[in-house]
C-alpha cells in the first residue's frame, strides 16, 4: 500500500487504522507514510476507512489557518478526507501479504481462500476430524502483532519431526517445499504477515504430547499465538474425550465454535459418490 | 478462518455475545447455496439480530466509497441488513450476530426446520452454544474450543482493548483505534454508539458485536482494565 504525498493532508486518521502500526506522519514531508517492512498489505485502511474527494490544496489551507487560532481540526476518525491510498500491483514474493493478511481476497499464492481451511466448521459433511481425532488450528500473530514466516517455520519444523500431518488444504501447507520436514519456500521466509494458521489432526492420545510441544517453540517465537482444538461429539452431542485433557493441562474452556451437525451433502456429484454423506 | 474463535474474554462476558453462522463446504455442498445463505439471513431478522455479515461484502456497517462532507452532520449510523441480504452472490459464510441467548436459540430452532443443508455453527461460551443447541433438539456434532493467546502476550493491549479489538477476529480492528476511541468516549467527544460504528465498519465479515462493543466501551469509561 502507498499513500499518494500529492493527495495525502496528514491528517493522521489513518495512523491509527493501521492494524500493524505501519503508519505514521514523516515529519520530513508532513505527510502519512507506510513503513513497507512492517505493512502487511492487509488493506485495512484501504477498506475501512470511507473517502471523501476533497481538494487536498484547500484542506491543507484550512488545516493551516486552524492550527493558527489553535482550534482542532476535527474530522471523523474513519474517513481519509482526500482518498489519498493508492493500492499497489504487488508482485511475489510481497504478494503472500495480502494473502494471509486481507480477508476479502482468495490466496492468489495458495488457490485456497483465507488463511485456513474449514476445519470442524464443516466437519458434519467433510468428516476431517473424526471420533478418537483431534484437529488442531495453531494461529500465528493476531490480533496486532504480525508474525514473519520465518518465525512460522519453527513450528512446522518442530511438528514435522514428531511425525504429525499438515492439513493439506491449507495455505501454509501449500507454501511448504517438504512436508515432511515442514520446510517453507525460502523465498516468502521474509515476509510478514497480519496472521497465519497452521492445521494438523493426531489421534486424541498424542493431545497433551502436542500442546506440550507447541508451548516449548512459543518461547522461541516472537509473536503471538492463539490455539485452536477441535473435536468430534459422541451421539449425544456430548464431547468427554479432548476437553479433560484440556482442563487437566491448565486450560479454563471459555469459548468455542459449535458445529450443530445440520449440514448435508448436497453437491449431486458427491451425493453420487457418497448417498449417506460423512455426517453418519 | 477462526473468526470467531479467539473472541477475549471469559465465558459469562459472552452472555450477549452470540454468533450463529452458515458456511457451505467447497465440493460438498456450495452448488446452489447463494439462494440458502440469502434465505438464512431473511430468517435473522425477526430476530433482532445486532449484525448481519458475508465474508466477502461485510457486514451492516460499511465505509462509504464517496463520503459527502455534510455527512460529519448528520452520518447515518443505523445497519443496513437489506444491503447485506441482497449483496450476498456467492458460496461465502454468512452470519447472524445476537445480543441475547434467547434470540440464538429461537433463530437456531427455526434454522433446523428450514433445513437449509447448509453447515451451521454457533460461535460463543461453550455453555451458550450447548444450552442453544439442547433448546433446538440438536445433539451437537464437533467443538472447536479456544485455548486463548499464549506466546509474547507482553506485546498485547489490555483486557478491554483485547475484547474490542478481538470481535474482528480477521484482525482488522486495529488497538490504536480501539484506544482512540475508548479515550474519546472518556473524554465525552463521541458516544458509545458513535465509536462503535467507527470501529464496525473496519470488521470486513460482518461478526463485529455492536452491543457487546457499546458495553465495554461504558466499561472502559469509568475503568480501565
Amino acid at each position: 500500500m502507498r499513500i499518494n504525498p500529492d493527495k495525502c493532508v496528514a491528517c493522521g486518521n489513518c495512523t491509527y487504522v493501521c492494524p500493524m502500526g505501519a503508519i505514521y506522519i514523516d515529519p520530513a514531508i508532513k505527510r502519512a507514510t507506510v513503513d513497507r517492512n512492517e505493512c502487511v498489505e492487509c488493506y485495512a485502511c484501504f477498506n475501512g476507512l470511507s473517502q471523501e474527494h476533497l481538494n487536498p490544496t484547500l484542506v491543507r489551507t484550512l488545516r493551516k489557518m486552524f492550527q493558527l487560532v489553535r482550534l482542532r481540526f476535527d474530522p471523523e476518525p474513519d474517513v481519509c478526507p482526500t482518498a489519498a491510498f493508492d493500492p499497489e500491483d504487488l508482485q511475489w514474493p510481497r504478494v503472500v501479504r495480502r494473502a494471509f493478511s486481507d480477508p476479502r481476497v482468495p490466496h492468489e499464492s495458495t488457490g485456497v481462500q483465507g488463511r485456513g481451511t474449514e476445519e470442524v466448521k464443516t466437519n458434519d459433511v467433510t468428516g476431517r476430524v473424526r471420533k478418537g481425532e483431534v484437529g488442531f488450528t495453531i494461529e500465528f500473530g493476531r490480533p496486532g502483532v504480525g508474525v514473519w514466516f520465518h518465525e512460522i517455520q519453527k513450528m512446522t519444523w518442530a511438528l514435522a519431526k514428531t511425525g504429525v500431518a499438515f492439513e493439506k488444504k491449507n495455505p501454509i501447507t501449500s507454501l511448504m517445499t517438504d512436508v515432511a520436514t515442514g520446510t517453507l519456500r525460502e523465498d516468502i521466509l521474509g515476509e510478514k504477515i497480519l496472521s497465519a494458521i497452521v492445521e494438523i489432526k493426531v489421534p486424541a492420545e498424542r493431545t497433551e504430547e502436542i500442546i506440550r510441544l507447541v508451548r516449548d517453540v512459543e518461547r522461541q517465537v516472537d509473536t503471538v499465538i492463539a490455539l485452536g482444538v477441535g473435536a468430534r461429539c459422541d451421539e449425544n452431542g456430548d464431547e468427554n474425550v479432548v476437553a479433560p485433557i484440556l482442563e487437566r493441562l491448565g486450560y479454563r474452556l471459555e469459548r468455542a465454535k459449535t458445529n450443530a451437525g445440520l449440514g448435508r451433502i448436497t453437491n449431486p456429484e458427491e451425493e453420487k459418490r457418497d448417498p449417506v454423506g460423512m455426517s453418519r | 478462518m477462526t473468526n470467531t474463535l479467539h473472541r477475549y474474554g471469559d465465558a459469562a462476558s459472552f452472555y450477549d455475545d452470540y454468533v450463529v453462522f452458515a458456511i457451505p463446504s467447497r465440493g460438498k455442498n456450495d452448488k446452489g447455496s447463494v439462494p440458502k445463505l440469502k434465505k438464512f439471513l431473511e430468517m435473522a431478522v425477526p430476530f433482532k439480530p445486532v449484525n448481519l455479515g458475508d465474508a466477502i461484502h461485510g457486514g451492516a456497517l460499511r465505509p462509504s466509497r464517496h463520503m459527502n462532507p455534510t455527512a460529519h452532520w448528520k452520518r447515518d449510523m443505523t445497519p443496513d441488513f437489506r444491503a447485506v441480504i441482497d449483496g450476498v452472490d456467492t458460496p461465502t459464510t454468512v452470519a447472524a450476530v445476537f445480543d441475547n441467548r434467547v434470540a440464538a436459540e429461537d433463530f437456531l430452532k427455526t434454522v433446523k426446520q428450514a433445513d437449509l443443508g447448509l453447515c451451521i455453527n454457533v460461535s460463543t461460551s461453550i455453555d451458550g452454544a450447548e444450552q442453544c443447541c439442547h433448546a433446538a433438539g440438536i445433539p451437537r456434532h464437533s467443538v472447536g474450543y479456544s485455548l486463548g493467546f499464549e506466546g509474547k502476550t507482553e506485546k498485547l493491549p489490555n483486557s478491554q482493548i483485547l475484547m474490542l479489538t478481538t470481535m474482528c477476529g480477521h484482525g482488522m480492528i486495529s488497538t490504536s483505534l480501539a484506544k482512540k476511541m475508548v479515550d474519546w468516549v472518556k473524554e465525552g467527544r463521541r458516544t458509545p454508539d458513535q465509536a462503535v460504528t467507527y470501529m464496525a465498519r473496519f470488521c470486513s465479515c460482518g461478526v463485529y458485536n455492536p452491543s457487546r462493543a457499546k458495553r465495554i466501551l461504558e466499561d472502559a469509561r469509568t475503568k480501565i482494565k
